[in-house]
């Protein structure tokens, strides 16, 4: 880019590797983890979330509380807002051509995944110190 | 900023023959969208047990409702469908699995696979557990 910066590293040594979102592979990369671990966690979860169903607010903060649910429950909303936040950023680029549009909409989707997951591990913590 | 320049664009969506693995790929990207929109009701849900047996009740009204449970029965399957349908994805990006024949039985088991196992959740969720 600039022409005199005193450095010795070519423009193409600087672009290399890193593709157009100017972050290599990372963002892929990281989808593919956080999917292998929601993918290993995933099915537990589901049945988790089924065996609730119907049951008064004791027993279910004594399910929700117990240590090994609380674990499974917390690395899933981890994992989940991570690549809920990745994936939709892809979307966004994908349709947003606003490039202002596409940075607020970016930062939101940003924002919002992290808050997200915050809230439930928060959630998941209070829980397990029982309500 | 220089302006952009209008070049001719490549042919869009409309004018392909619809194919398995095309409305597989569509459906990935929707069934994450609708995941992440599950994501939100489960932060809710903990939020709500967490909070008290009174924050607890309103979530439960909902939950337990019959749109509530189709809600829940929707996500099971979009997370399953997506599961799946992302390890095709995952035994993609190791470097199988691109012949024709392979790509389109990869996508029906994915298919298939989803409706079977979201049903086999629910029946052993409510054989451990669930309502009585
Ligand atoms: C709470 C659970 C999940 C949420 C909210 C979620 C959400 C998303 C979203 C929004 C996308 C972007 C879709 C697109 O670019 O078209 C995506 C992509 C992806 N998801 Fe998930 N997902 C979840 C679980 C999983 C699981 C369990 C897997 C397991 C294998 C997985 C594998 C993938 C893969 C491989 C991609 C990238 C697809 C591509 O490159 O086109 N996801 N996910």
């Amino acid at each position: 880019m600039s022409k005199a910066s005193g450095h010795m590293r070519t423009d193409l040594g600087k672009v290399r590797f890193r593709g157009a979102a100017g972050s290599g592979t990372a963002h892929f990369w990281q989808q593919r983890v956080t999917a292998v671990g929601i993918g290993l966690l995933a099915i537990p979860v589901l049945v988790i979330i089924v065996m609730l169903l119907g049951r008064n607010h004791a027993a279910t903060v004594q399910i929700l509380g117990a240590p090994l649910v609380a674990i499974l429950m917390a690395l899933f909303v981890i994992a989940s807002a991570w690549h809920m936040k990745l994936g939709m950023q892809v979307i966004i680029e994908d349709y947003v051509h606003n490039e202002k549009l596409k940075l607020a909409a970016i930062l939101a989707n940003q924002f919002f995944s992290f808050a997200v997951g915050v809230v439930s591990l928060y959630a998941i913590l209070k829980l397990t110190s029982g309500v | 900023m220089t302006s952009r320049i209008e070049r001719p664009l490549s042919p869009h969506l409309q004018v392909y023959r619809w194919t398995l693995t095309m409305a597989m790929s569509v459906l990935h990207r929707a069934t994450g969208a609708a995941l992440y929109a599950g994501t939100i009701l489960m932060a809710w849900g903990l939020l709500a047990a967490a909070a008290g047996p009174t924050g607890f009740a309103t979530f439960k009204a909902f939950i337990g409702s019959w749109f509530g449970l189709l809600v829940l029965f929707g996500y099971t399957w979009a997370l399953v469908y997506h599961l799946l349908s992302g390890i095709r994805h995952l035994i993609w990006d190791l470097g199988y699995g691109f012949g024709a024949q392979e790509r389109f039985a990869l996508s029906r088991l994915a298919a298939i696979g989803s409706v079977v196992l979201t049903l086999a959740i629910w029946v052993v969720g409510f054989a451990v557990g669930g309502v009585r």
